[in-house]
């Protein structure tokens, strides 16, 4: 099953994180601690939750670059109904619905009017994180229960691996079987490569990245109420610039920008190196400016890095014939 | 009997080219000659290299082995720039003019006569292009747009700007396809006076009248490979159709005999405005029916518009009696339809997918069992198809880019034979 063509960025992310690993509990001062580990895992859960239907996006063509902001809404929302005596039980779906309804809203435009995604989410980007203003202004909702807020952070018991965690992790493996052993999965990288080619073959392009962006959308609701309840506090500007970190860990999991490549288990990889790799940092006392290099080279590694192997890969297959003399006539 | 191509007095002259596209081997062995006044044809089914060929011709690849010389010296083409500097000119099938800019415009793009103050001289530009066309012989309006010009009309401005370039090697990659019979005629007669005044030209077609008609020389490839060159005289269709395909045609398609049953597709009034109108058709079992017209009649849009892949604004398709909704593909392909496109490349295959996941890529569901499709299941269906076609293929698991184009044509079949029910 190990094929050459795909899976050798995967490994080389995978062996990063490795030795990123290695280091920092060598070199700095409580990395190796279970409580770091803890925070760590917390600060992954919603990046890595965002980035499980981002992957699907991505690998279609697509871009769903509102997910952030629907979190912040999301929040805002929450932060109203609690106020107005919702018990959450009851908010939690009526917040996943409302996440879809805001998919849709993508998705239309996207799919519907045929408008290219980046441009599309671009625009509710903007849209979204300004109702999550009109919806709950300056203020903060800060008074859930401590039962709440703490059962979602606290560990299962008996481990250090909170609830959230252990919900994220299941999702992955969910959207790991439907992208790599399903007849969806397929689809998907067969209309991120072709899409006229899928078209043909009795795919049906527009209502699979409709449904897709919807999915992101109520993911991104999701993240918007572990979000709300881990830091005990909804808010307009809640996860404000997460989308970026979300499509860093997937670009750096070696998905191509381009669509029709990578695979979930690299994501998951790209996710957990860029988190440890920014908390190692962290707790290594590093400043936050460079901490947000770190970021942005890490993207542009990752976008580049790919491509550049494949360029160089057929630059030498072009080299090649040329310096051996010309053979026969 | 074949001659060597390396005769002295050729103008242009390639020789022992190869050319891959990584595992894809387009061109092993691809040569020839063409010389100063003579009309050369060069004729192979699709994927015997033919185009390959003329991209090297044209500048757009390298090759990477084998020589091209001009006048006997060897030349090496950085771009289409440079070939074109040389005296190359490649006219395509379909032209791609500006439609908004005149004629004489289009035909002294980027070059355009200049004035003083580095303006353009537009009744020089003009005069210019109708001497062009007075010595081509053919009646065009320099000042009009090209917008609305006849697929015709747009090959001989393509024309008027290689003569313009003192081009001295023209090709012309299937000109004809979309030409009715007077155009043809016409064509010929431009290309004949082009011959008379010491140019090369090399024509490719699919059409036999066509080449003994016109060419004084024909070379046959299959297979990426240069098989014969020889004088036209020299030559049958039957000896040509042979050395094309490598064995004798009559065993490819025995004759079958059968009796057609019930129409199984009716097509009735489909129209889909501006593109086609009031198409209605039968196809009963049993039967095998062409579409025929020229290149632009609508024939792969009303057949793209049963299958699903575009809509249409009335009329209706039924398949055995039931009606299929518009513009759903997947529920044509229910009801027992297949669509083997015209376009290998672009609608066909997903170039970047595995030779398995394209083969079965049409029947991911009836693969899976409990939603879950495994790598087994399309392995093993896979294989079955691939042998059943003989598709020759290193490793399933490879990217479907990697076979040759006849066998990439397979695969396209078997992914659709497979789906069908009375197989």
């Amino acid at each position: 099953m190990v094929r050459k063509r795909l899976g050798s960025w995967d490994v080389l992310v995978i062996v990063v994180l490795a030795v990123v690993v290695v280091v920092s509990s060598a070199a700095v001062e409580g990395f190796a601690s279970s409580r770091f580990w803890g925070f760590l895992l917390l600060d992954v859960i919603p990046i890595a939750l965002i980035a499980l239907p981002m992957t699907l996006v991505i690998i279609t063509g697509e871009i769903d670059l509102s997910v952030a902001s629907v979190l912040g809404l999301s929040s805002a929302v929450m932060g109203q109904l609690w106020t107005a005596g919702v018990p959450l039980p009851l908010i939690l779906p009526l917040i996943l619905v409302f996440g879809m309804v805001l998919g849709a809203v993508n998705g239309l435009f996207v799919t519907g009017f045929g408008l290219p995604s980046l441009a599309v989410t671009i625009g509710t980007l903007a849209l979204y994180r300004g109702l999550a203003y009109v919806v709950l202004g300056d203020k903060a909702v800060a008074d859930f229960p401590p039962t709440w807020t703490g059962n979602m952070i606290e560990a299962l018991p008996g481990t250090t691996v909170p609830w959230m965690a252990a919900t994220v992790a299941g999702l992955a493996i969910v959207f790991g079987i439907v992208l790599h052993a399903t007849p969806v999965g397929r689809a998907l990288y067969a209309m991120g490569n072709n899409e006229q080619a899928a078209t043909f073959s009795g795919i049906s392009v527009a209502r699979t990245k409709f449904w897709l962006f919807v999915l992101t959308a109520t993911v991104a609701a999701l993240a918007g109420f572990f979000w709300t309840m881990r830091y005990a506090s909804a808010r307009a500007d809640n996860g404000a610039g997460l989308e970026l970190s979300v499509v860093a860990a997937v670009l750096l999991g070696g998905v191509s920008i381009f669509g029709g490549r990578g695979s979930l288990l690299g994501v998951i990889a790209g996710v957990l190196l860029l988190i440890t790799l920014r908390n190692a940092l962290q707790l290594a006392d590093v400043p936050a400016d460079t901490l947000t290099i770190v970021t942005g080279t890490l993207l542009i590694i990752s976008v580049v890095g790919p491509n550049s192997a494949a360029m160089l890969r057929s630059r030498l297959r072009r080299r090649r014939p040329a310096t051996t003399p010309a053979a026969g006539g | 009997m074949p001659e060597r191509p390396e005769h002295p007095a050729a103008l242009l002259a390639l020789s022992g080219v190869r050319k891959s596209f990584g595992a894809v081997q387009a061109l092993v062995d691809g040569r020839l000659e063409l010389r100063a006044g003579e009309v050369h044809a060069l004729v192979g089914e699709n994927g015997a290299g033919k185009s390959t060929l003329v991209k090297v011709l044209a500048g757009v690849h390298a090759p990477d082995e084998g020589v091209v010389a001009l006048d006997g010296e060897p030349v090496f083409f950085g771009g289409p720039a440079d070939a074109r500097a040389a005296g190359i000119a490649v006219i395509y099938q379909e032209p791609t003019l500006f439609p908004d800019l005149s004629v004489a415009e289009n035909i002294f793009m980027g070059r355009q006569p200049l004035r003083s103050l580095r303006r353009i001289d537009s009744a020089a530009m003009r005069e210019r292009t109708s001497e062009l066309f007075a010595r081509l012989g053919v009646r065009l309006d320099p000042d009009r747009p090209a917008r609305g010009l006849s697929i015709a009309d747009q090959q001989l401005v393509e024309i008027a700007k290689a003569i313009s370039f003192d081009a001295r090697v023209l090709v012309m990659d299937e000109p004809t396809a979309a030409l009715s019979g007077v155009e043809v005629e016409r064509l010929f007669a431009v290309v004949r006076s082009l011959r008379e005044a010491g140019a090369a030209v090399l024509f490719i077609s699919h059409r036999f009248d066509e080449v003994f008609a016109l060419c004084q020389r024909v070379t046959v490839m299959r297979d990426g490979r240069w098989v014969s060159t020889d004088p036209t005289e020299d030559l049958t269709v039957g000896l040509v159709v042979r050395r094309m395909v490598g064995r004798e045609v009559s065993q490819l398609f025995p004759k079958q005999e059968t009796t057609a049953g019930d129409a199984v597709l009716r097509v009735r009034d489909l129209t889909r405005v501006g593109v086609f109108e009031k198409v209605s058709f039968d196809v009963r079992a049993g039967e095998i029916v062409a579409l025929a017209g020229l290149v632009g009649a609508g024939r792969s849009e009303v057949v793209r518009a049963v299958f699903g892949v575009d809509r249409y604004d009335s009329g209706e398709v039924a398949v055995a009696g039931e009606r299929l909704p518009r513009g759903r593909p997947s529920a044509a392909m229910a009801a027992g339809v297949a669509l083997v496109p015209e376009d290998r490349r672009q609608q066909g295959l997903v170039m970047e997918l595995s030779i398995e996941r394209n083969a079965t890529l049409t029947r991911r569901w009836s693969l899976s069992r409990l939603g879950l499709l495994g790598p087994r299941a399309e392995r093993e269906d896979a294989h079955t198809w691939t042998g059943r076609l003989r598709v020759k293929a290193g490793h399933l698991a490879d990217p479907v880019s990697t076979l040759s184009g006849g066998n990439q044509q397979k695969v396209v079949l078997a992914k659709w034979l497979s789906t069908t029910r009375r197989c």
